[in-house]
């Protein structure tokens, strides 16, 4: 059974101009992301991670080349769908968790349910079950300081899952957690995957990430470097994190 | 058809007055500064105008002594009461745009962060100018009391208890009303501009920005 494309990329490219100094930052990225598949892009600092994942979130535009989600051609909606488009289609996770700070974890999950036009009983309702599956249903009530980073983060997941998306994108999600934390938010997005057959896409340096991977994405310098499927991993792991370490 | 009503955005006016209030709560420290700054500059406009109402209504009751000295003076308070109140009203604009203007861009992470959950330019806008009401109505009618009460003292020293039989509570109300408006007009027009700024930012931009 073939499966559906979620996300295309066809020769993107972004520019920024510092001052009149052109930086091309994306050099032309070609990808296809299926349908609740894992995916991991792995890359230096500066590669151009957190722009490609904006490029495809309908965060920010592309200077050059297209962005299918779901077959649409997104420079093609005008605001309102692109606003619908990031509501209901796709889920973001950041490295800074980014939580409303005045509002608790349970308004902070319910907060894409109202925009997307749940009703405020039915949204407490389904933020208090997403809490729990991610295993802060006693702490619906604190605000995002009370948290620790991985609490946040968690809120940040279940708020990502809220209008059931086809994708989440997460950047660097466990960038600022320990290892151990950094370890369980890697498998809660695994479950969540397999359980909701959501699409993820994480930018990392985390090579725990790997493990969970159904593809890796190296970039490097705004290209693809190398992708690799899971099965020819393996090998590879032990050598990377040799040269990590060395 | 259906699609159509899918694909529904909204935010019930309800649940933006319960975050813009929410948000006055928390940041509390940091909503009275911003309050405060409309405050004084209402509480200053205000002291102006009432000056002004204690003179004309010390013209029109006070005793023969104080108002023959009054009105032989009149054109001359005139001209520097103009000139106040033009100054108040400059300062009162300036300090609240200024303020307005910073408690929007210090939010812009937050703002992007809502624009990925959904929230169209026009919520935000929602968001900030609700805000910017609150601000403008509370401020306004804590500054222009604030006003008399200063003004109604500087009086009673001056020509003492005179001032408070002829007591013109009607035409101050009048200039209560006039300072809220002005405040909360004021508020909203300064808030504008940076809100209409923000919520139109690309959220990866907004995201970024460091305040
Ligand atoms: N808004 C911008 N204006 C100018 N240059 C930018 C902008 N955003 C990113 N860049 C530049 O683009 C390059 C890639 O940045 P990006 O944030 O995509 O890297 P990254 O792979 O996510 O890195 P990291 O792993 O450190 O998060 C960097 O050199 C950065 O300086
Ligand atoms: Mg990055």
């Amino acid at each position: 059974m073939p499966r559906e494309v979620i996300v295309r990329t066809i020769e993107l490219k972004k520019t920024y101009m510092l001052g009149k100094i052109p930086l091309h930052v994306l050099k032309g990225i070609d990808l296809e992301i299926l349908k609740g598949e894992y995916i991991s892009i792995m890359g230096p600092s500066g590669s151009g991670k957190t722009t490609l994942f904006n490029m495809i979130g309908g965060l920010d535009k592309p200077s050059e080349g297209k962005v299918y989600i779901d077959e649409v051609d997104i420079a093609q909606l005008d605001a309102y769908e692109l606003a619908w488009l990031r509501c209901r289609k796709i889920g973001y996770i950041f490295q800074t968790f980014n939580l409303i700070p005045v509002m608790s974890a349970l308004e902070n999950v319910m907060l894409p349910m109202i925009f997307a036009g749940m009703t405020t009983d039915d949204a407490r309702e389904k933020a208090k079950s997403l809490l729990e599956t991610v295993g802060l249903g006693d702490r619906l009530h604190h605000k995002p300081f009370e948290l620790s980073g991985g609490q946040q983060q968690r809120v940040a997941i279940a708020r990502a899952l809220a209008n059931d998306p086809a994708i989440i994108l997460a950047d660097e999600p466990t960038g600022n957690l320990d290892l151990k934390t950094g370890k369980e938010i890697i498998n809660l997005l695994r479950e969540m995957n397999k359980e909701k057959q959501v699409s993820i896409i994480t930018a990392t340096h985390d090579l725990k990430m790997l493990d969970v991977s159904d593809r890796v994405i190296w970039i490097r310098d705004g290209m693809i470097e190398r992708i690799e499927d899971r099965e020819n991993l393996d090998i590879k792991v032990g050598h990377v994190e040799g040269e990590e370490a060395g | 058809m259906e699609k159509k009503i899918e694909k529904q955005l909204s935010l019930p006016l309800k649940n933006a007055l319960q975050m813009s209030l929410r948000n006055f709560k928390i940041r509390f420290g940091r909503a009275i500064i911003v309050t405060m700054s409309i405050l004084l500059g209402i509480a200053f406009f205000m002291s102006i105008m009432a000056s002004n109402v204690f003179t004309m209504a010390l013209i029109e009751k006070g005793p023969e002594n104080i108002r023959t000295v009054l009105v032989e003076n009149l054109p001359e308070i005139k001209v520097k009461q103009r000139w106040l109140v033009t100054l108040s009203l400059l300062v009162c604009t300036v300090g609240i745009i200024n303020s307005m203007l910073m408690a929007v861009t210090e939010r812009s992470r937050e703002i992007g962060t809502m624009k990925c959950l959904g929230a169209l330019d026009r919520f935000v806008m929602e968001l900030f100018l609700l805000e910017a009401m609150i601000h403008g109505i509370g401020g306004s009618i804590i500054g222009s009391f604030l006003g008399i009460l200063i003004m109604t003292l500087v009086y009673i020293a001056q020509y003492k208890k005179i001032i408070l039989s002829i007591f013109p509570t009607l035409t101050l109300l009048k200039f209560v009303g006039i300072s809220i408006i002005l405040g909360t007009g004021l508020a909203i027009i300064g808030a504008l501009y940076p809100a209409i700024v923000s919520a139109r930012m690309e959220p990866a931009e907004a995201i970024r920005r460091e305040v």
